[in-house]
């Protein structure tokens, strides 16, 4: 069963040096303050697994505490590039990237496959892409009925999964709607989970459209409000357009990025306890 | 903007909008890539195609948004969707399913074979320059009945051989698709912001089909990476007309009102 806890003890005592961590969360309910939580007890050498790396991914690289990145598209949606991740893998600073990569389709697979404890996906995909050549989680498969060739992709299993949901009662499960990404996937896969909410509530009432969690798939809950922020929890908050805009001014640079990240992350006086 | 554009009174831009809405006009459904895909499909639904379903890769289906998204998972996208489904569904059930009669895609380079690199440019696979990555594209590329790219015409865009393929037009050539067990045709049209290239029926060859009104055949083959061939009866595109260019343009106007309200 899900304890509820605070984030800090939450990534504390389930995030380790060296863990494949994937905070998922497509544009919608990004776990942003959770990702900043792990920069601030400054883990190292993490394997970060998300299909759309944006922001939270761009200044987790920027600070160093990744060694490896697995992911399907890394860019600062409707504006432009992620500086940072840039700068990784094109000069290694802070520190070289190892990339996984993937499309969109074979991610969300591999995840599948996680998820159902199994040790790989099929799917039709990756026909004459560069990027088979260049991962080792990608193969091909012979269909044992058809003997037609598809591809194969490696189960995706973290260590962890952090995602931002929004709302749990208090026995730790957890409801979450709109735009559901590949969420409920890499927290099945996953050995411990984490999951910060925008609200802790008595009752779950339904929901169009919402998935609950039940608690025993969890590890961990903490309250977290407006935690996907610059991203957003639908019913609680809009997404905040005008700062992926602004990110990409402050990213550009290694020191106007450092100084950013030290006034609005590192600064104890801005901890979410 | 050319020097027709401006007489005219439209950007180049505009053009390839407009004509990118027009090639949606038979579609039923259209998986739809962010930025000028985007902008081109939500035309296409208030021109061209009013019922035209629009499918983005966040699991949003049937989505009608007033204003463009700046993302592929904007709240708006999924507040006007039919459904709103997790993303393994939405590449496993309806795009590998063949469920998507249009795929519409963006590149930053596009081969003389239609094939697309959105991941690097360098040398060896070393990155030079870091691109964002796949994203759907490979799987669109191959399963969309058929795909439709757009994107700026320039030599650094339209390049002879890529070096490296994040997804696959016609591979190197006809019959490539067949021999991959690529389902869809493969990219019918590219629309650019000086004309329409389509692939040659028997080589599978990007030829240059029809000029953007003011738009030589030399100005396109000079910003083509490549010696482009082109057809014997190049055509001119109709000019956007005024209906086209009002809806368009009170579109980008609400689009940047709303982004700058949210702000």
């Amino acid at each position: 069963m899900a304890v509820l806890t605070s984030l800090r003890e939450a990534v504390a005592e389930l995030v380790h040096d060296g863990d494949t961590v994937a905070l998922e969360g497509f544009t919608h309910l990004i776990p942003t303050l959770a990702g900043h939580e792990i920069i601030r007890q400054e883990r190292r050498d993490l394997t970060l697994v998300r299909m759309t790396p944006d922001l939270v991914y761009d200044q987790m690289i920027g600070m160093g505490v990744a060694r490896k990145l697995v992911f399907s598209w890394g860019g600062n949606p409707g504006v432009g590039s992620l500086h940072r991740f840039r700068d990784a893998v094109e000069n290694g600073w802070p520190v070289p990237l190892e990339v996984d990569e993937h499309s969109h389709a074979g991610m969300a697979n591999r995840y599948v496959a996680g998820a159902s404890h199994l040790p790989f996906a099929v799917l039709r995909g990756y026909q004459g892409s560069s990027l088979a050549d260049r991962s080792a989680t990608i193969s091909t498969v012979t269909c044992p009925f058809t003997g037609e060739r598809l591809a194969a992709v490696a189960a995706m299993n973290p260590d962890v999964t952090v995602i931002h949901a929004q709302r749990a009662d208090r026995s730790g499960n957890v409801q979450l709607w709109g735009i559901l990404g590949v969420q409920k996937e890499a927290v099945l896969a996953a050995k411990r989970v984490i999951v910060t909410v925008e609200e802790l509530v008595d009752e779950l009432d339904s929901r169009p459209g919402a998935i609950v969690l039940p608690s025993w798939v969890v590890t961990a809950v903490a309250q977290v409000p407006g935690g996907a922020h610059p991203s957003y929890a639908a019913g609680y908050s809009t997404r905040d357009n005008a700062f992926y805009s602004a990110w990409d001014p402050i990213s550009r640079d290694r020191d106007t990025f450092t100084a950013w990240m030290a006034e609005h992350v590192l600064d104890p006086a801005r901890v979410v306890s | 903007m050319t020097a027709a554009g401006q007489q005219l009174g439209w950007s180049p831009d505009e053009m390839m909008a407009v004509a990118s809405a027009r090639a949606l006009a038979d579609a039923t459904t259209c998986f739809v890539g962010i930025g000028l895909p985007s902008t081109a499909a939500n035309l296409a639904r208030r021109t061209t195609n009013p019922g035209l379903v629009l499918i983005y890769e966040s699991g949003t289906i049937g989505a009608k948004p007033q204003v463009l998204p700046l993302s592929i998972g904007d709240g708006e996208l999924a507040d006007t969707a039919d459904a709103v489904v997790p993303v393994p569904e939405i590449f496993n059930y309806w795009l590998q399913a063949g469920r998507c009669d249009v795929g519409f895609l963006g590149a930053a380079q596009v081969d003389r074979f239609g094939n697309i690199n959105t991941t690097l440019i360098g040398r060896d696979g070393q990155p030079d320059l870091r691109l964002p990555g796949a994203g759907g594209a490979p799987e669109i590329a191959a399963h969309a009945g058929k795909v439709l790219i757009t994107v700026r015409h320039s030599v650094r865009v339209f390049v002879e051989r890529l070096g490296f393929v994040t997804s696959v037009g016609f591979g190197r050539g006809d019959g490539d698709r067949e021999r991959l067990g690529m389902r869809g045709a493969g990219p019918t049209q590219v629309l650019t912001d000086l004309g329409v290239l389509e692939p040659d029926p028997a080589t599978s060859e990007l030829t240059l089909t029809a000029c953007h009104p003011g738009v030589t055949v030399e100005q396109v083959r000079e910003a083509t990476g490549w010696p482009l061939k082109f057809a014997d009866d190049v055509a001119t595109t109709p000019a956007p007309t005024a209906e086209e260019l009002a809806v368009l343009r009170e579109l980008q106007e609400r689009t940047r009102e709303a982004h700058r309200a949210g702000s």
